[in-house]
């Protein structure tokens, strides 16, 4: 029977170890000192500590994860999203140690890793690149406000190795640009040990448009169509949904295309994202990067779908080509995801640990899914993202699956912690979100009548 | 001259030391920048003055209303 170590914590854990159970794979999960307790941990047929609360102490710990799979005798590791995920030398360690890695080659997550190389790879690949400037390595700024000139102001300064919205710094005037940039490539070479920024010109009025896609490593590949993901606070993803509202057909075409071909041209193996800006006026789109992971809101498309993508990443990683078919891919209707955060939208959307008392979630639905790596009385650590569910629901229109989610955050009680449930109905209730204009500004510009407007549901 | 206690306002780890005792600090400067699900928060002195003490170090984990340093003003 083969054996999985799910090298990772919370709701994507315990993700894995469902498509783990249905494929018949055994399940091993890790614990750090503060997930001793943890839901995932209960929920796999056997589990290790790795070490101490912080991540550089456990879930980062790259030698000890490895030395735990090969003690327990499992032969495949799982990263899930954020930690190790996108981590090309624990990959390649991975495969040294004669274990196996569930994601794509070390060389295409290095590849895709560094976004400046990855542009690269994509605008030849013929996928469209935001206008951007050359590498600037830690402590270097020759030709610094030639290169901003040529982006042109307001522009976004961008950690190299960044991602997930860190290490990116908005710059609206050139008298803030050497600061900034100085600023950034500090913080980034703390951050992830490399500390080159480029600048990118910032698109205002921005959709955030995403494709799915699923490569069998041989040149083969497949999109799983597009996942909306404009709504975002301090640049991270707050709901999500597909199909994306008010997109033509023709123009998600040509980006499901251009992102099925920069996987072929890369011969990609598994599940990916490829990211890109929209220009919600001319509906023009970018390249922003590829995630060489499972994405958090993965479940929006499976949910569409009825693919199992997890599923399809363990099964491609033991050597089963994938069965994927782009002509019998379909989706049906509308499905939305809201991300149920710990924080206070009113205090700007600072993070709010502690107990959780109460989480009473809705009943279930088939046209509901809820994700979450808590149960009631868990303890919401500060050491860990403070995402504590994922609730996602179809409708056969957008309207449908929008009353749905509406519904479903109404009928769930949070308590013991501040959290956005709230906050995500004053979103799903917006004239902007419901008129299908969702943009990456709609939270901040409307961000003072959101939360008033969240209050009289806080109840 | 009195001295203010500068408090968390977050249960987190402490991420960077910016300012040493001695130095003198702007009102909404940054003294310590703390890390809290993976979200930065910088702990601020609330007018200015000169950093008398700080009182944590790089690594630790500071529960909320922790006092965290000292400034003079």
């Amino acid at each position: 029977m083969a054996k999985l170590l799910i090298a990772n914590r919370g709701e994507i854990a315990r993700r894995i170890i469902r498509s783990c159970r249905r494929l018949g794979v055994a399940t091993v999960a890790v614990y750090s000192e503060a997930d001793a307790s943890a839901a995932h941990v209960g929920d796999a047929d056997e589990a290790f500590p790795i070490g101490g609360p912080r991540p550089q102490d456990s879930y980062l710990q790259s030698g000890r994860l490895i030395e735990t799979a090969l003690r327990c005798g499992a032969t495949l590791i799982h990263p899930g999203y954020g930690f190790l995920s996108e981590n090309a030398a624990f990959a390649r360690a991975v495969g040294a140690a004669g274990l196996t890695w569930v994601g794509p080659s070390p060389d295409q997550i290095e590849l895709m890793g560094d976004k400046s190389r990855a542009r690269s790879a994509a605008a030849a690949a013929g996928v469209p690149v935001v206008h951007g400037s050359r590498r600037f390595p830690a402590g270097d700024t020759a030709g610094l406000d030639e290169a901003a000139r040529d982006v042109g102001f307001p522009l976004l300064v961008k950690a190299a190795a960044g991602g997930g919205g860190i290490g990116m710094r908005r710059v609206d005037s050139p008298d803030k640009l050497a600061e900034t940039v100085a600023a950034t490539q500090s913080m980034a070479a703390k951050a992830f040990g490399d500390g080159a920024v480029y600048l990118e010109r910032f698109i205002p009025r921005a959709r955030h448009v995403e494709i799915q896609v699923f490569g069998d490593g041989r040149g083969g590949a497949i999109h799983l169509f597009e996942r909306d993901c404009s709504l975002q606070r301090r640049f991270q993803k707050v709901i999500e949904e597909s199909p994306a509202p008010g997109l033509s057909a023709s123009v998600a075409e040509r980006m499901a295309a251009t992102a099925v071909g920069l996987a072929r041209s890369t011969n990609y193996a598994g599940a990916g994202t490829v990211e890109f800006i929209v220009d919600s006026k001319t509906h023009d789109f970018y390249f922003l990067e590829m995630n060489t992971r499972i994405q958090v809101e993965h479940p929006v498309t499976e949910m569409l779908t009825g693919v199992d993508l997890v599923g399809h990443q363990i099964e491609l990683a033991r050597g089963r080509l994938s069965s994927l078919d782009q002509s019998a891919l379909e989706r049906r209707g509308a499905a939305i995801e809201c991300r149920l955060y710990a924080e206070n939208p009113a205090k700007h959307f600072f993070p709010s640990p502690g107990r959780l008392t109460t989480f009473r979630l809705p009943a279930g639905e088939p046209w509901l899914r809820i994700d979450s790596g808590y149960r009631e009385g868990d303890e919401i650590t500060p050491f860990y993202d403070p995402l504590v569910a994922k609730l996602i629901t179809r409708g056969e229109t957008r309207e449908e699956a929008r009353m749905r989610a509406i519904a479903a955050l109404r009928d769930m009680r949070v308590d013991g912690i501040k959290s956005n449930r709230a906050f995500l109905i004053a979103c799903l209730m917006h004239p902007e979100f419901i008129a299908g204009q969702p943009w990456t500004g709609l939270i901040d510009t409307h961000l003072k009548d959101l939360i008033a407007h969240a209050q009289t549901y806080d109840v | 001259m009195a001295i203010v206690d500068i408090k968390a306002e977050i249960t987190g780890n402490v991420w960077k030391i910016l300012l040493k005792p001695g130095q003198p600090v702007a009102e909404d400067e940054a003294i310590v920048m703390m890390e809290s699900m993976k979200m930065e928060i910088p702990v601020s002195a609330p007018e200015p003055g000169t950093v008398k003490e700080i009182l944590v170090k790089e690594g630790d984990v500071v529960t909320e209303g922790s006092v965290v340093a000292r400034i003079e003003v």
